[in-house]
């Protein structure tokens, strides 16, 4: 199942709306290495709200999404980690270091507004 | 109420297909949404071992009792290449594969028992269970 990727100004936003397999999600990380560059992307979105699982593959490939971007010039935060979810993460021993997390879609867009901000201020 | 439920895994698409079924077999006896997920989530990991080091294999999912408690039993067996040392792969951080080397150590943590046979050449058989008290 592909995701949907949308463009909102600087930012793509990779909407999750079901389960994924491994092979979709390490299609999600190569569609946003290429989108980053072809819409000049300063910031990407992952919202995983949809998803009732993120174990060890997904999270490595979350983490993977956020280093390639970065090389790519784009930040990434990963929105709306379900509560159970995050429980189950640290349970596991999962972490995403220091790959930035933000409650839902709002809050994923102030934090990179404000990145944004910060970057044109300095 | 379905009692057993057998998925073969073969590729990553059943792998999502087995931790559904899982959760949809464990949601039967009433366990909290976290649990559901923590069960989802080790069935997750023992399957993609199946995928990754044995390329197919059988997760078999039931609903089990003992004197004051029910539970769910997950057996996750292959006839792949088989683990020469266990108490190496059950140590976090150990892979010979691409993951980060959580998924058995991990899936032990998240249930109540975890066990794990394997013989090289013949395959490898995890039996973990999580239990809900009545």
């Amino acid at each position: 199942m592909a995701v949907p990727i949308l463009k909102q100004s600087h930012f793509l936003i990779a909407s999750i709306q079901a389960a994924l397999s491994d092979q979709d999600l390490l299609q999600l990380r190569d569609n946003l290495a290429d989108l980053v560059g072809r819409h000049r992307a300063r910031g990407v979105i992952v919202d995983v709200t949809a998803l009732d699982v993120l174990d060890s593959f997904a999270t490595r490939t979350l983490r993977a999404i956020a280093y390639t971007t970065k090389l790519r010039g784009a930040e990434t935060v990963i929105v709306g980690i379900q509560p159970e979810v995050a429980l189950s993460m640290v349970q596991l021993g999962l972490t995403l270091e220091d790959v930035p997390t933000a409650l839902d879609l709002e809050e994923g867009l102030t934090f990179l507004n404000r990145r944004l901000e910060d970057a044109h201020g300095a | 109420m379905e009692r057993e439920v057998r998925v073969r895994i073969q590729s990553s698409a059943d792998i999502v297909l087995a931790r559904q079924q899982g959760r949809a077999l464990a949601s039967q006896l009433g366990f909290s949404s976290s649990n559901l997920t923590i069960i989802a989530t080790a069935i997750s990991e023992v399957a993609r071992n199946i995928v990754e080091y044995a390329k197919e294999g059988e997760v078999v999912l039931s609903l089990i009792n003992d004197t004051n408690k029910n539970g769910v039993q997950i057996v996750a067996a292959d006839s792949g290449p088989g683990i020469a040392d266990i108490s190496t792969v059950m140590r976090d951080g150990f892979t010979t594969g691409n993951g980060l080397g959580i998924g058995l150590p991990g899936a032990r943590r998240l249930m109540d028992e975890f066990e794990i046979s394997s013989e090289v050449g013949k395959g490898t058989t995890v039996t973990m269970k999580k239990w809900h008290e009545r």
